[in-house]
């Protein structure tokens, strides 16, 4: 699927010099990224790289303390209204779920549309219904996330960003959290959903998700983007001393 | 080949099951508890038989005072004879069913919305024309109705209406005040600890002082304010600063991911709130938050000491009449008994609500 090209329709993302701290901790060290419209990234790297920051600065659940990042032509700054509306574009899925416990699935699903959107509320349950088919549960959806597996609240998870027709996705380590016989069913998910052309990000370590779809590999260590490629050049080709080191040890 | 004989179930012993079982396993499983258990049932048989002829059968029920002390038992009597003035204080005889209606109306609301599918508008608009209508009963003045100041007022009313409205009030006080502890803003921040660091610090006593004696001082003349308002604010205050204590501890218990799945879907501070955080962080806490609530309804006898007759205080001055004195056993348990329905039934419910706010876990 890789090799097709992707439909260039401009930038959705764009990081110019991103720099954070942690208190004195340098997390991200000036990063300079540019996600095209459609355009699929997975990011990898050793755990306290930043990767999980660098996605998280996005949305704005974190926040960058130098330089600039752009969300579909917004420039993401210290305004609330500018970042709801931002996190209504931009979808994030988390290596936890974080699905709220005290409603049930669909409520769950429906409740960005109808309170961030103004949705009807039959309206937004018969999308979320049709969401939740995407991710072939449909028949939970009167229960509470308490009594669904993990990789069916992960599938729950991605079909409440999907409610909010977000124009990105964004995954956050979407399979740690998983039993191995349940990665695969959210993998599943998320190659349908890169089929229909979602602009994702996603950070994981799955290498064979990467390798079948992601447009671009990017590996991070201390904070800076090391390099960046297609995935037959990361995997076959990678530049640098540490990917290499990082790619031994993740894929034996 | 041998045929299978169907043989009768064996049941176990007769010493494990059944009444003679339970007594073994917890009446009399060691040397200990044995001997406890014995303690116990001599004490027991000491004294609830004496208890129960003192209350029930040597007691005098509907006598004068003279009459009662001739009695071996108890002298309900005092109650009997005095239960206008213990329920409704210097409430003009005569009017004295309007108190009882506001009363019942209150009960039949309250009754009413114990049941989660009633909470609905038309819920809300009856308990506002049910307030209005009970205050236009205690206080009178138009429609016919003799008007009765609210000195006047006292006994189970005053009590019912200082607990009420100082727990209604003082929950979504304490909730807001909890939020603000928590805030990002520094200023709302330390307003909010200082506000309950400041009234967690003094007596609820206190705080009806400064209210009844204190802070008329600061009003400029001819300026007043109801005394009984005064006091149901200062009970609100001191409410609010402990509940909101509870509340910060529930949102404490909430984790990280909760919120940022609320942000990252696009709610705002006021929605994440209302409908992610506080429904989950509110049922946490019910049982530490009855308790206060509990303790605010029990602490509304205090205000004795500024001279209001709520309940307590009528229950005293009916034993200060030369006649009753010193039948203080009864009157105090007819008192006790009346606090305890409130109390139990306020813990009653809270059990009932977490049961059915339980389903999602």
């Amino acid at each position: 699927m890789n090799t097709e090209k992707k439909a260039s329709e401009g930038q959705m993302i764009e990081f110019i010099d991103v720099h954070k701290w942690f208190g004195e901790f340098h997390v991200l060290q000036g990063i300079n990224l540019s996600v095209d419209k459609q355009e699929r990234i997975v990011i990898c790297g050793p755990s306290g790289s930043g990767k999980s920051t660098l996605i998280r600065c996005i949305n704005r659940l974190e926040e960058h303390q130098r330089g600039r990042i752009v969300v579909d032509g917004i420039e993401l700054i210290n305004n609330t209204k500018n970042i709801e509306k931002i996190r209504a574009e931009v979808g994030m899925v988390f290596q936890h779920f974080n699905l709220f416990p005290h409603l049930t699935i669909v409520e769950n699903l429906a409740l960005g549309p109808i309170w961030v959107r103004k949705v009807p509320k039959k309206e937004a349950e018969e999308a979320a219904m049709y969401y939740l088919d995407k991710v072939h549960i449909p028949e939970q959806a009167r229960k509470y996330p308490g009594q669904l597996s993990g990789g069916q609240q992960q599938r729950v998870a991605i079909a409440r960003s999907l409610c909010m027709n977000p124009k990105v996705m964004l995954f956050d380590e979407p399979t740690s959290a998983l039993d191995p016989e349940m990665i695969k069913e959210v993998l599943d998910v998320m190659i349908e959903l890169a089929q229909e052309g979602m602009t994702m990000i996603v950070v994981t370590h799955e290498m064979g998700f990467a390798r079948s779809v992601a447009h671009r590999v990017l590996f991070m260590d201390f904070g800076k983007i090391v390099e960046g490629n297609t995935p037959e050049e990361f995997f076959k080709n990678p530049q640098h001393e540490r990917t290499r080191l990082f790619l031994s040890q993740i894929l034996h | 080949m041998e045929q299978a004989v169907q043989v009768k179930e064996l049941r176990p012993p007769i010493t494990h099951i059944g009444v003679i079982g339970w007594v073994k396993n917890n009446l009399f499983n060691g040397v200990f508890n044995s001997i406890l258990t014995i303690v116990t049932l001599f004490l027991l048989w000491k004294v609830v038989p004496p208890f129960f002829r003192w209350a029930l059968i040597d007691s005098a029920w509907h006598t004068t005072g003279q009459a009662c002390r001739q009695a071996a038992g108890a002298c309900w009597s005092i109650i009997s004879m005095n239960y206008r003035f213990i329920l409704f204080g210097f409430y003009p005889y005569e009017e004295q069913w309007r108190p009882l209606l506001a009363m019942l109306i209150l009960f039949g609301l309250l009754f009413y919305s114990r049941d989660r599918s009633h909470w609905k508008k038309p819920l809300a608009y009856a308990w506002i024309i049910g307030l209005f209508t009970m205050g236009l009963l205690m206080k009178g003045g138009i429609f016919g109705l003799s008007s009765v100041e609210s000195t006047q007022w006292g006994g189970l009313p005053l009590t019912l209406l200082l607990a009420v409205f100082g727990l209604t009030a003082a929950y979504p006080l304490g909730v807001i005040l909890a939020l603000g502890r928590r805030s990002q803003m520094h200023g709302v921040k330390a307003l909010c600890i200082l506000y309950i660091e400041l009234i967690r610090g003094v007596p609820l006593i206190s705080l009806l002082f400064m209210s009844s004696i204190i802070f008329p001082l600061f009003l400029p003349e001819g300026v007043t304010f109801n005394k009984i308002l005064r006091a149901q604010v200062a009970i609100i205050l001191f409410t609010s600063a402990y509940i909101a204590e509870v509340v910060r501890g529930g949102l404490q218990g909430m984790s990280r991911g909760q919120y940022e799945a609320a942000e990252s879907i696009g709610l705002n501070y006021y929605l994440t709130m209302r409908l992610v955080i506080l429904p989950q962080a509110l049922k946490i806490v019910i049982p530490p938050t009855v308790s206060q609530l509990i303790s605010a309804f029990k602490d509304t006898s205090l205000v004795v000491i500024i001279a209001l007759f709520d309940l307590l205080k009528t229950t005293q001055s009916v034993l200060s009449n030369p006649e009753w004195m010193g039948f203080s056993r009864e009157a105090y348990v007819f008192v006790a008994i009346l606090y305890f329905l409130g109390c139990f039934s306020m813990s009653n419910y809270s059990r009932k609500l977490e049961k059915e706010l339980s389903r999602g876990d």
